[in-house]
């Protein structure tokens, strides 16, 4: 099994705090600032379109403590979405049109209710995407989980940073990519990555190291094709999507002494194109304690949305239309070279 | 401009000044960058690939600036490590082939002059 790393929270690292991931990002000069990149895109003040997809963080436990996390997410992690604001987002679903559910955590499946929220949201018409980091399919209690997704038409939404081992096992843990492989294969025999649309088998590639994401589509028929040749494995697209310079990832770019380069190749590389796709402008992230927020990353960096009602509990449809974004440095990220959102690229 | 025992002929900085070439004579520096950009788009060959080719020249050329370049962007266009090392092995190939095969021409000079 894949070994564990402490998690940020374990160590008592400063970077656990999301006010001093902010402050460490602050410190730096970078060549042009967020403000005016978005007017040079004719986004400024950046807002929401509407929601689209209502993403659900279930919570921060994992199986993994892939070096890159956002989440700060581990075996250690004991946040877990309460019931009572799940029911809140069902009643959500059940009073607007929201099309798609887009469940993430740490490994959304460890949370105790899991099936039933799928079950519930599958119940109700809407598309299911899981954002699954495959290993948890390779654990006893959830090794029939492939066939639950075939039978709920979930799409599921694999990390896999390279179709090839060493890359994948350097950031997500030793012996990660083995078991991922196994968990690919069980996908592809109960129908994933053939082609079907209810049986969409989604692989998620983002940079092992302080580099911005190759361009996905140029890289999709490449892997395809490897991994066919490679492992016999089969999937239906490719996501690259771009790492954010916070949690666990901005401790490693510190500790490589790598922030401040990262921090300039990001903003350099700023693509007014990309900022019309970004998904915080179609989405609306439910922390596990109920707090909305524009997106993941803004979720963990503790940035709730700038409407008056910031929780599940009173959540206003008809004002998150049209909201303002909460933006910071981090959000470069976002908008370097080919865009990048929980869909992969955005340009 | 003077220099001391710090300086050195090779300075990473000047890569980010590459566009500086263009000061003089910039018509013909705009035709090379923009024919450097379309060599290195998807064709035939994939991004990627013609990335790799660049990784192996630069190391054959011994160019430290392209190295830097090439390195990065092998890896920004999908590229792991273990495939990047298999192109520099492909470029020290032809370099030390082309080092041996003149050995034949070294084998013709000693049976001309040799007894």
């Amino acid at each position: 099994m894949p070994r564990h790393l402490p998690t940020l929270q374990e160590r008592r690292s400063p970077l656990a705090s999301a006010s001093t991931q902010l402050d460490r990002l602050h410190a730096l000069a970078l060549p042009r600032e967020l403000d005016a990149c978005l007017a040079e895109a004719g986004h400024h003040p950046l807002r929401a379109e509407g929601v689209k997809v209502l993403q659900l963080n279930l919570g921060k436990r994992c199986n993994q403590t892939c070096r890159h996390c956002h989440v700060d997410a581990g075996p250690d992690r004991t946040e877990v979405m309460a019931h009572e604001v799940v029911v809140r987002c069902l009643e959500l679903l059940d009073r607007s049109a929201i099309a798609t559910v887009d469940i993430t955590g740490g490994a959304p499946e460890l949370h105790p209710e899991f099936r039933w929220i799928v079950e519930q949201v599958h119940r109700r018409g809407r598309h299911v995407m899981d954002r699954c980091n495959l290993t948890i399919l390779e654990t006893r209690p959830y090794r029939d989980l492939p066939q639950f997704f075939a039978d709920h038409d979930v799409e599921v939404v694999c990390s896999l940073p390279h179709y090839r081992g060493p890359s994948t096992d350097a950031q997500r843990g030793d012996g990660v990519f083995a078991s991922s492989l196994r968990a690919l294969r069980r996908l592809n025999e109960v129908g994933y990555g053939q082609g079907d649309p209810k049986r969409r088998l989604v692989l998620v590639s983002n940079p092992v190291g302080a580099f911005l994401p190759a361009s996905q589509r140029s890289i999709e028929a490449e892997w395809k094709r490897e991994l066919r040749r490679l492992h016999g494995i089969e999937f239906d697209a490719l996501f690259c999507i771009t790492n954010m310079p916070i949690s666990r990832y901005l401790e490693w770019l510190e500790s490589k002494g790598n922030l401040a380069s990262y921090m300039d190749r990001l903003v350099t590389a700023f693509n007014p194109a990309a900022v019309e796709g970004v998904m915080c402008r179609t989405t609306l992230s439910v922390g596990w304690d109920g707090t909305l927020y524009d997106c993941d990353f803004n979720q963990m960096l503790e940035l709730p949305i700038t409407t008056h009602r910031r929780t599940i509990h009173d959540v206003d449809l008809d004002a998150l239309a049209g909201r303002a974004i909460a933006v910071d440095r981090h959000c470069f990220g976002c908008t370097a070279g080919a865009g990048s959102s929980c869909g992969g690229a955005t340009a | 401009m003077t220099m001391d025992k710090h300086d050195h002929y090779y300075h990473r900085d000047d890569l980010g000044r590459f566009g500086e070439i263009g000061n003089n004579v910039g018509p013909l520096a705009e035709k090379f960058f923009a024919w450097y950009g379309a060599v290195f788009t998807d064709g035939a060959l994939s991004a990627r690939e013609k990335s790799l080719i660049a990784l192996a020249v630069a190391h054959a050329v011994q160019c430290p600036y392209c190295i830097d370049s090439y390195t990065r962007d092998a890896l920004e266009k999908g590229s792991d490590l273990d495939q990047m090392t298999e192109a520099v092995h492909v470029a020290a190939a032809i370099r030390g082939g082309a080092s041996l095969v003149h050995g034949v021409q070294m084998r013709n000079t000693t049976d001309k002059i040799g007894m």
